[in-house]
């Protein structure tokens, strides 16, 4: 028994619970069945530690409870059946997760199925696919119930063959008698270990990872590989139930716009047509409710669609009408310019600027952008005899079952939440207004199966937008040029706007995404925000304000090494300071909210950070010369607990087309499990970060968006850059906690690239997107 | 009308003007041929239409008289395609949902030009979006299956 296993037998409970009936309908009978049960902190009477460390799966304040469950049946035939429990949108968790299962316990890849489990809780902990939490939260677990299928394998076989427990080990899908070499396939050994209790937590050995086969290794495809390559794979827009109804929504265009007058008759008119419906829409702060309007059901998407072209609705607009993205810029530039609520201070930041040799004050805006999932939003729900059934596209399975139980006033317990794959989330799917529209229409319809089908206008008028953001940053230099002070005010209308009236600034959630975590090295740090109400839906998107946050804070950086003629990857390094834990928490406004996490096992390590800018430095040949037109950029953020340093290559030819033909990133992820899956996040991250510079751009007029489809909200294609992406991710071992992987790509790539079209150019973006700046 | 459909004879009597992507999904089952945009601008529902590559929400009904569709289910009868092959070698797919799109049009681009440079390649695939950002890997999966095919 190793030291992580003592801690792990008091908080973990593996129970055998293949006779309890648990799992009906998840798997066929027979064979072995296993439950790893976390339970949340203060659930055992020790009060005791879960895990080798802690992480938020079971540290969350407040009782928030993660409850994370893992289920692995094997067949009579050998098959091992792992249940996956959070959604998978692209990020290789479906593949991951059960892959650190198999592992642990021997289990032969090519044997194990996946299986998607519905949305329930209670039975499988958090489900919540967001905020870059999946291993970091379960790696531990997934490990132990691993481990403990692969003890109750090997007493099994010793209980077969009379010997000691001693004399046997698992080893790929059997178990061998060491001193004879007689062996036992699992699939033979699977009824006798079902039947055996689940061994004591303290009796479980985790693999030594060098006996690892697929964790770290990269060499496994994912699991939906061959049905994507093929057009089998399933994801809620493609879902066909019998007796199915296609339904579209005409929904209010301004934010709390209601239907006043439609056609009801025309839409009827079209063959195929058989039921408009008016959904009513929920006043701010409406939480994931739809957004009301009027539906049209009908017998295929296409007659649905030309129904709804025939309602001509009429809208009451409401008071958000009045949002118009230019005025309310102007708006936020006031109020980043005026001193505002301060969120974290140290030194004295006003007397240093007073005191100061040089000041330079900068300006940053990213207007809001839009997720744009390459599979728009889709659900269908089927709310019959007392019972609702859903399938949908969610990253949020767990709190789909509870909202769609809420608006049809239902127990959460007769609501079946059912898992597609998603054609992207990037955090637009963990709303789920969309099944909710489905089951309500579902009901609306006595019963008859409904599919919402978002189109890709739907989804960009209709979104949950990345927040707007303005700063205002100012620095102070002494005579020695050495940042002595800065000040930065923070200006972005808050996603808590969804949840609660008007909270006009920046919650300490989003000031924790970048901004107060800041590990600048500078003796007199004031971090303010300013007002800002928010006019439309707010909602995360991948790697949140980081976005924002990342961009000013490290242009600003590179803006004073231009300044003082310095070297940016120098200068950085320098505003890092040296190799130190950075603890901001007490001198922050509020709660450092750490991405929910423990400090003690995550805290600010600017070592790292200077790890990762080294690293991605030298990868990049840094410092090497370059052609003119052409210039390197870097930039750093720690975001979800990870650290990420990019160095993008910029080339602008003489007319103004600026590529990128190389791109370096250094992550480092704590332990990495899937590096093969980080590669492809960073390559994508990459690419989403070139959209957010050159393109992405959300804008209002009259309280509606202006945008509708990819001509008018373009995003990157092919050729236009990050085609070489090179991911160098830092050595860790198994006992460095390993930290998120799918947002923290994102946040240094734009503030990189302007830095390397500033070095190319000599022009500074500081407004986004980059649109024809360049040439204009 | 009559047309074929992955070699299967098939009539149509409904609207005219529906899009060929919407009798797949939802009158064929073909759910393969994604939904993405509507209006030929992601490249999602692409399917080949006498072997050259189309958008099929943007190809109405009406010009499909006699016309031979093959869609990704289609492509290859056990989805062995040299194409489908290089996708799976270079774990090409993140979410996948753009990746049958991706496999037609690259499908269609060696069929008409077995040794396309790289040019060819990028301006081929360019009307096929990819927001989970796979580029790299879609590029370098259209070479390899050009040197397979």
């Amino acid at each position: 028994m190793n030291a992580n296993m003592r801690n792990i037998h008091k908080r973990l409970l593996l129970e055998n619970v293949s006779r309890r009936d648990m799992l009906k309908g998840v798997f066929a009978a027979g064979g072995l069945v296993l439950a790893a049960q976390v339970f949340p902190r203060g659930a055992l009477a020790d009060g005791g530690s879960v895990n080798a460390y802690k992480t938020g799966a079971d540290g969350m304040p407040g009782g928030t409870v993660w409850d994370p469950h893992v289920y692995v049946s094997i067949a009579p035939d050998g098959t091992v059946t792992i249940v996956t429990h959070r959604s998978e949108m692209g990020t290789g968790s479906r593949t991951s997760l059960p892959m650190i299962v198999a592992d642990e316990m021997e289990a032969d890849w090519s044997k194990v199925k996946i299986v998607q489990a519905p949305g329930d809780e209670q039975k499988y902990g958090n489900q919540d696919t967001d905020g870059s939490r999946s291993i970091r939260h379960f790696i531990q677990p997934m490990r132990a119930c691993g481990a403990a299928a692969r003890k109750m394998l090997e007493t099994a076989a010793a209980a077969r063959w009379g010997c000691s427990d001693m004399e046997v080990r698992a080893d790929m899908h059997k178990v061998v008698h060491v001193p004879t070499g007689r062996s036992l396939g699992y699939g033979e050994l699977a009824a006798d270990a079902a039947a055996l209790k689940t061994p004591r937590a303290n009796t479980l050995e985790l693999k030594d990872p060098s006996k690892f086969r697929y964790i770290g290794k990269g060499k496994v495809q994912i699991t939906d590989l061959r049905d994507i390559t093929t057009g089998h794979a399933n994801y809620a827009q493609d879902v066909r139930v019998d007796g199915m109804k296609y339904a579209v929504v005409a929904r209010p265009t301004v934010l709390g716009g209601k239907a006043v007058k439609w056609d009801e008759a025309a839409a009827m008119k079209v063959p195929g047509v058989v039921k408009v419906v008016a959904i009513s829409g929920t006043p701010m702060p409406a939480k994931f409710m739809p957004l009301g309007g009027v539906a049209v059901v009908a017998d295929s998407t296409w007659a649905a669609l030309k129904g709804r072209d025939a309602l001509k609705v009429q809208w009451d607009d409401g008071p958000n009408a009045d949002y118009d993205s230019g005025t309310y810029r102007q708006a936020m530039a006031a109020s980043a310019r005026k001193p505002g609520k301060v969120e974290r201070n140290e030194g004295n930041v006003d007397a240093a600027l007073a005191g100061a040799a040089k000041v330079i004050e900068r300006e940053y805006y990213i207007p809001h952008g839009h997720h744009a999932t390459m599979e728009p939003p889709a659900a269908v729900a089927r709310v019959a005899g007392g019972k609702a059934e859903v399938w949908a596209c969610v990253q949020s399975p767990g709190g789909t079952r509870g909202d769609v139980a809420g608006v049809l006033g239902m127990k959460e317990e007769d609501v079946t939440v059912n898992v597609t794959l998603l054609g992207g989330g990037f955090g637009r799917k963990s709303k789920c207004d969309f099944a909710l529209e489905a089951a309500m229409l579902s009901k609306a319809m006595g019963g008859t199966p409904v599919k919402v089908v978002w189109t890709r206008e739907d989804d960009i008028r209709h979104g949950f937008y990345h927040s707007v953001s303005y700063q205002h940053v100012t620095a102070g230099l002494d005579a020695s040029n050495k940042v002595v002070a800065w000040r930065h005010r923070s200006v972005s209308p808050s996603l808590m706007a969804n949840f609660m009236p008007d909270p006009k600034r920046e919650s300490s959630l989003e000031l924790g995404l970048g901004l107060i975590d800041t590990p600048f090295n500078v003796p007199n740090l004031r971090l303010e925000t300013g007002e800002a109400v928010a006019k439309t839906r707010i909602g995360w998107f991948r790697s949140v304000n980081n976005i924002p946050h990342a961009f000013a804070m490290q242009s600003m950086v590179a803006e004073l090494a231009a300044e003082l003629g310095r070297d940016q990857k120098d200068f950085l390094l320098e505003m890092i300071g040296p190799a130190r834990i950075v603890d901001p928490r007490g001198t922050v406004s509020s709660e450092l909210w750490n991405y929910g996490d423990p400090w003690e096992t995550y805290p600010i390590d600017t070592g790292r950070l200077r790890a990762v800018v080294e690293r991605a430095a030298k990868e990049a040949g840094w410092g090497k010369k370059l052609p003119p037109g052409e210039g390197l950029g870097i930039a750093c953020q720690r975001s979800f607990l990870t650290y990420v340093a990019s160095v993008v290559h910029v080339k602008v030819d003489k007319d103004g087309n600026v590529s990128v033909p190389r791109v370096d990133t250094a992550i480092d992820c704590g332990f990495c499990v899937n590096p093969e899956r980080v590669a492809s996040q960073m390559e994508g991250a990459a690419v989403m970060g070139l959209s957010i510079a050159k393109y992405t751009n959300i804008t209002f007029k009259n309280g509606r968006v202006e945008q509708n489809n990819f001509h008018d909200y373009p995003v990157l294609r092919i050729g236009e850059g990050g085609m070489d992406v090179r991911t160098h991710i830092m050595p860790a071992g198994i006992d460095k906690p390993s930290s998120g992987v799918g947002e923290p790509g994102v946040p240094p790539f734009a503030p990189a690239f302007f830095n390397a079209l500033h070095a190319a150019t000599g022009k500074r973006i500081r407004n986004l997107p980059l649109g024809n700046q360049l040439t204009a | 009308m009559k047309l074929k459909v992955n070699n299967q004879e098939r009539n149509f009597s409904g609207d005219p003007q529906m899009p060929l992507m919407w009798y797949l999904r939802d009158e064929l089952g073909l759910t393969g041929t994604k939904f993405g945009c509507g209006v030929g601008l992601c490249g999602a529902c692409t399917v080949h239409v006498d072997g050259r590559a189309a958008r099929a929400c943007a190809t109405p009904m009406q010009s499909l008289d006699g016309k031979a569709i093959t869609t990704i289910e289609g492509l290859h009868p056990q989805g062995n395609h040299p194409v489908q092959k290089a996708w799976r070698d270079a774990n090409v797919p993140q979410c996948g949902y753009c990746q049958p799109g991706q496999i037609m049009q690259a499908a269609a681009l060696l069929n008409e030009n077995k040794r396309p440079n790289d040019e060819q390649i990028l301006s081929a695939m360019s009307g096929n979006i990819c927001r989970c950002g796979c580029y790299q890997r879609i590029f370098s999966a259209v070479k390899a299956a050009a040197k397979e095919a």
